[in-house]
C-alpha cells in the first residue's frame, strides 16, 4: 500500500511492523513526532508494546538496554543533544552486544542552540561500535528500519538508522508500506542469544580484568580486550551481512540493491561527488546539469557508514580522477570524518598511488544552512577546474 | 518532611516575623528597558510573559545591582527568557541549568543567580541537579515555570503532569504520579520554598523577590498557563479561563491543612517553607579558612 506521510511516520510504521515490544524515548525536535506516533499506536492497541515516557535520553537508552537484556525487541529514537546525552549508554549497548535499534533524526548540536539539520550528532557517535545507516528518502527510512532489526539481531550489534531532520523527518513523500505478512516472512521473532532468565542465572557485563582468567566454572574466559576485538571483528563481518539482508529483503519486497553505497552515473565518471543522506539525491539533479554541460561526473551515496564499506567505496571510485566529499559534519581540527575514511579506503585499495584520484573535502548545510542546488552546481563546476574557493564551506558568509 | 540526614535546619515557625518582601509593581516604562526585544516565540495567552515580568519586577523591587544579576536558563519555552532579558544570561543545555549556575556562583559568589527552568527541565532531565542543589543549599534561586507539560516540544507529559492527564505521549491518560516540586525541593533540603501563580501577579513578584533575597537554595514554583497544550488537552484552551482556574485552585498556604497533599484542583500558594542552614559557598570558604588556620597552627 502506498501512502503519503512524513519521514517520522515512515520510521514509526517500520517500528510497528517490526513488532517492537518496548519503546523508551524522550522528546526532542525533530524526532518528537516519531515517538508521539508510537505512543499513539501503542495506546490505541495497534501495537502490542510498552511505551516508557522516560525522564531523559540517558534513561531512554538505559531502559532499552534493560529490556533488550530481558529479551524484548527494543527501540528508541532521538536527535542532536539527546543523542549526545545518551553517549555513555550508546557505548554500553554496543559493548553489551544488544540488538537495539535507534532512529536518529539528524540535527545540529549545541552550543549555540540550533534545531536544524546536519550530521554532527550521529557522526560524533561513529566510534561507539554501532552500525550506522543513512537513509536518503522515506522509502529507505521504513525499509532500513525493518532491515535494522534483522541486522541487529543477526549480528548482536545495535543499529542506528539516521535520516535528515526536517528535510526528511517532517516532509511528506509517498512510500510503500510493506505488508505485515511479508514482514513476518522477512523478520523472524526475536530470539535473544542470551536473555535474563531466572532458571539459568547469568551475570551480565561484570568487571573484566586486563588479562584473561578463568570464569566461575573454572574455564578460561575472554578478557576485555578479547570481547572488544570480537565486536570489531563482527562489525567488519557485518558489511557482508548487510548485503545478505538486503538481498533477502529485495527478494520479498522487490526493493533494494545498493545497501552499502549507491552509485549514480559513476560508470564512466571522471569525477565523483560523495555524500550521505538526502543530500545524495539532491546531488543527482546537480550532476544532470553538469552532464548536459559535458562533464563526466557522478554521485556516490554512502548508505552504510559504520562498518565502513571501504572496499565498495574504493571500487566505486576506481578510475575517477577527482572525488569531492560533501559533508554536513566535521571532525573539528581536521576535516570531515567521511573524507578521512574515504581517503584511507583509497590508500588501502588502490596500491598504485599515481592512479588514485585527488580528494577534496567540502562542508555544507551546517546547522541547517540552506544548500542551494545552484550553489552546489557552481561549486562543483569550479571544482572541475581545480578552483573551489577556500575554505570549501558552501554558502558560508564571513 | 525533610529527606536530609544530619541537617542543621532551623525552620522558622509560621508565626515568625519573617515576611515576604512587598513590592509595588513597576510601570511598563520601567520594565521595558530590561527586555531586549518586544518579540517572543511564546503563544498568545501563554503566561511566560507574566512570569518574566514578575521576575523583572522583583529584581527592580529589591534594587539589585543589575551588573550583579545573572540569569541561567534551561531549555524549553520558559528557557527562552535567556534571549529576552537585558541582564547577563546563559542558555544552558536542557536540564543543566542548575549545574551551570552552580559553576557561576562558586566562580563569583557576589553574583545574584536566578535559574529559570521549565518543569521538565527542572525535574525530568535535570531532576538530579535539582535535588542536589537543594541538598547543598547553594545560594541560587530556582524559578520554575510549571505548566505541567513539555511545552516547547509540543505537549508531551512531564513529571508534573497529573495522573489521568492527557498529553501527546499519554493520549488516553497519564498513568504516572506527578511531583509536587515545592515539596520535592523542601524534602531535598531547600531552605526557601514558595509558590505563586500567573493569576496572582503581586504574590508572584513577592515570592520571586523572597527567593532572590534568601541566602541559600530557594525554589520558587510559578504555576504557569500553557493554554495551547496543557490547557487544550486538559482544562481549557482559553487563556482567561485557565487563569480563572488558577484563582480557584490556589489556596493561601496558611489555610492549607497540615499534611494535606497538593492536588490538581487545590494547592497551597505563598511561602511554604522557610529555614536556615549553612549555605554551600559560605561553608566552603569557612572550611578553607579553618584549614588554613589549623595549618598555620
Ligand atoms: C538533551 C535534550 N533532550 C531533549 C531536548 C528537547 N527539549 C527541548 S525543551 C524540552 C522540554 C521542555 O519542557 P519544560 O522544561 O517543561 O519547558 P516548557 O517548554 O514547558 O517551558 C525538551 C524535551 C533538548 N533540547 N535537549
Ligand atoms: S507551548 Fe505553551 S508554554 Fe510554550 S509558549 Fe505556547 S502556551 Fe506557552
Ligand atoms: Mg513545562
Amino acid at each position: 500500500m502506498h501512502i503519503i506521510e512524513t519521514g517520522n511516520v515512515a520510521a514509526a510504521l517500520g517500528v510497528k511492523l517490526a513488532g517492537v515490544q518496548v519503546v523508551a524515548a524522550y522528546p526532542i525536535t525533530p524526532q518528537t513526532p516519531l515517538t508521539e506516533k508510537l505512543s499513539e499506536l501503542i495506546e490505541a492497541g495497534e501495537m502490542d508494546a510498552r511505551y516508557v515516557p522516560v525522564e531523559s535520553e540517558h534513561s531512554a537508552l538505559a531502559v532499552c538496554i534493560g529490556a533488550s537484556s530481558a529479551g524484548a525487541r527494543s527501540f528508541t529514537a532521538t536527535s542532536a543533544n539527546g543523542l549526545l546525552y545518551m553517549h555513555e549508554q550508546v557505548h554500553w549497548a554496543a559493548g553489551a552486544r544488544l540488538p537495539i535499534v535507534m532512529c536518529v533524526a539528524n540535527r545540529a548540536v549545541g552550543a549555540p542552540w540550533n534545531i536544524w539539520n546536519d550530521h554532527q550528532d550521529s557522526i560524533s557517535q561513529r566510534d561507539t561500535g554501532w552500525i550506522q545507516i543513512y537513509s536518503c528518502d522515506h522509502q529507505q527510512i521504513i525499509d532500513d528500519t525493518l532491515k535494522a532489526f534483522r541486522l541487529a539481531e543477526t549480528t548482536s550489534i545495535p543499529v542506528m538508522v539516521c535520516y535528515d531532520g526536517y528535510l526528511l523527518s517532517h516532509t511528506y513523500m509517498p512510500f510503500e508500506v510493506p505488508e505485515q505478512e511479508k514482514v513476518e516472512q522477512f523478520l523472524p521473532p526475536f530470539h535473544p542469544s542470551y536473555a535474563l532468565d531466572p532458571s539459568s542465572p547469568a551475570n551480565l557485563n561484570t568487571v573484566t580484568l586486563p588479562e584473561i582468567r578463568t570464569d566461575v566454572h573454572g574455564e578460561m574466559a575472554h578478557g576485555y580486550m578479547e570481547i572488544r576485538y570480537l565486536l570489531q571483528e563482527d562489525l567488519r563481518k557485518a558489511v557482508q551481512v548487510v548485503e545478505e539482508i538486503d538481498a533477502a529483503f529485495q527478494e520479498i519486497f522487490g526493493r533494494g540493491g545498493a545497501p552499502l553505497v549507491e552509485p549514480y552515473r559513476c560508470d564512466d565518471a571522471e569525477y565523483v561527488v560523495v555524500g550521505m543522506g538526502s543530500l545524495t539525491y539532491q546531488l543527482w539533479d546537480v550532476i544532470e546539469t553538469l552532464r548536459t554541460e559535458g562533464h563526466k561526473i557522478g554521485v556516490l551515496g554512502v548508505r552504510l557508514y559504520r562498518p565502513f564499506p571501504d572496499a565498495a567505496v574504493a571500487a566505486a571510485l576506481r578510475g575517477a580522477r577527482g572525488v569531492f566529499v560533501m559533508e554536513k559534519a566535521l571532525s573539528y581540527g581536521y576535516e570531515g570524518a567521511l573524507c578521512s575514511d574515504l581517503k584511507s579506503a583509497l590508500y588501502d585499495h588502490i596500491p598504485d598511488k599515481s592512479r588514485a584520484p585527488f580528494v577534496k573535502g567540502l562542508v555544507a548545510g551546517i546547522g541547517g544552512r540552506e544548500i542551494r542546488t545552484a550553489d552546489l552546481t557552481d561549486t562543483l563546476r569550479s571544482g572541475l577546474v581545480g578552483s573551489i574557493p577556500e575554505p570549501g564551506w558552501i554558502g558560508i558568509q564571513l | 518532611m525533610s529527606a536530609l540526614i544530619d541537617e542543621q535546619r532551623i525552620e522558622s515557625p509560621p508565626e515568625s516575623d519573617y515576611k515576604l518582601p512587598r513590592i509595588n509593581p513597576h510601570k511598563t516604562s520601567e520594565i521595558v528597558p530590561w527586555l531586549r526585544t518586544p518579540k517572543t516565540i511564546w503563544c498568545p495567552g501563554c503566561s511566560n510573559g507574566t512570569i518574566t515580568r514578575a521576575l523583572i519586577d522583583a529584581i527592580l523591587g529589591l534594587e539589585l545591582d543589575a551588573e550583579k544579576v545573572v540569569i541561567v536558563a534551561g531549555i524549553g519555552c520558559s528557557g527562552r527568557i535567556a534571549q529576552y532579558l537585558e541582564y547577563s544570561t546563559v542558555h544552558a543545555a536542557h536540564g543543566r541549568a542548575l549545574a551551570v549556575a552552580t559553576g557561576v556562583k562558586v566562580a563569583d559568589p557576589s553574583l545574584r543567580v536566578v535559574v529559570a527552568m521549565g518543569d521538565g527541565d527542572c525535574s525530568a532531565i535535570g531532576g538530579n541537579h535539582f535535588i542536589h542543589a537543594a541538598r547543598r543549599n547553594i545560594d541560587l534561586t530556582a524559578l520554575i515555570f510549571n505548566n505541567s507539560i513539555y511545552g516547547m516540544t509540543g505537549g508531551q507529559m512531564s513529571p508534573t503532569t497529573h495522573t489521568g492527564d492527557k498529553s501527546t505521549t499519554s493520549v488516553h491518560g497519564n498513568v504516572e504520579a506527578a511531583f509536587d516540586l515545592s515539596e520535592l525541593a523542601h524534602a531535598a533540603g531547600a531552605t526557601f520554598v514558595a509558590r505563586g501563580t500567573a493569576w496572582a501577579y503581586r504574590q508572584l513578584v513577592s515570592v520571586i523577590a523572597g527567593g532572590i533575597a534568601h541566602k541559600g537554595f530557594a525554589a520558587v514554583e510559578a504555576m504557569a498557563a500553557c493554554p495551547v497544550y496543557y490547557g487544550r488537552f486538559n482544562l481549557t484552551a482559553d487563556p482567561a479561563e485557565f487563569l480563572k482556574g488558577q484563582k480557584e485552585h490556589a489556596v493561601p498556604a496558611s489555610k492549607f491543612e497540615e499534611g494535606e497533599s497538593r492536588l490538581h484542583e487545590q494547592y497551597p500558594v505563598g511561602l511554604l517553607h522557610h529555614g536556615e542552614r549553612a549555605e554551600f559557598v559560605t561553608s566552603l570558604a569557612r572550611v578553607r579558612e579553618e584549614a588554613q588556620e589549623a595549618l598555620r597552627g
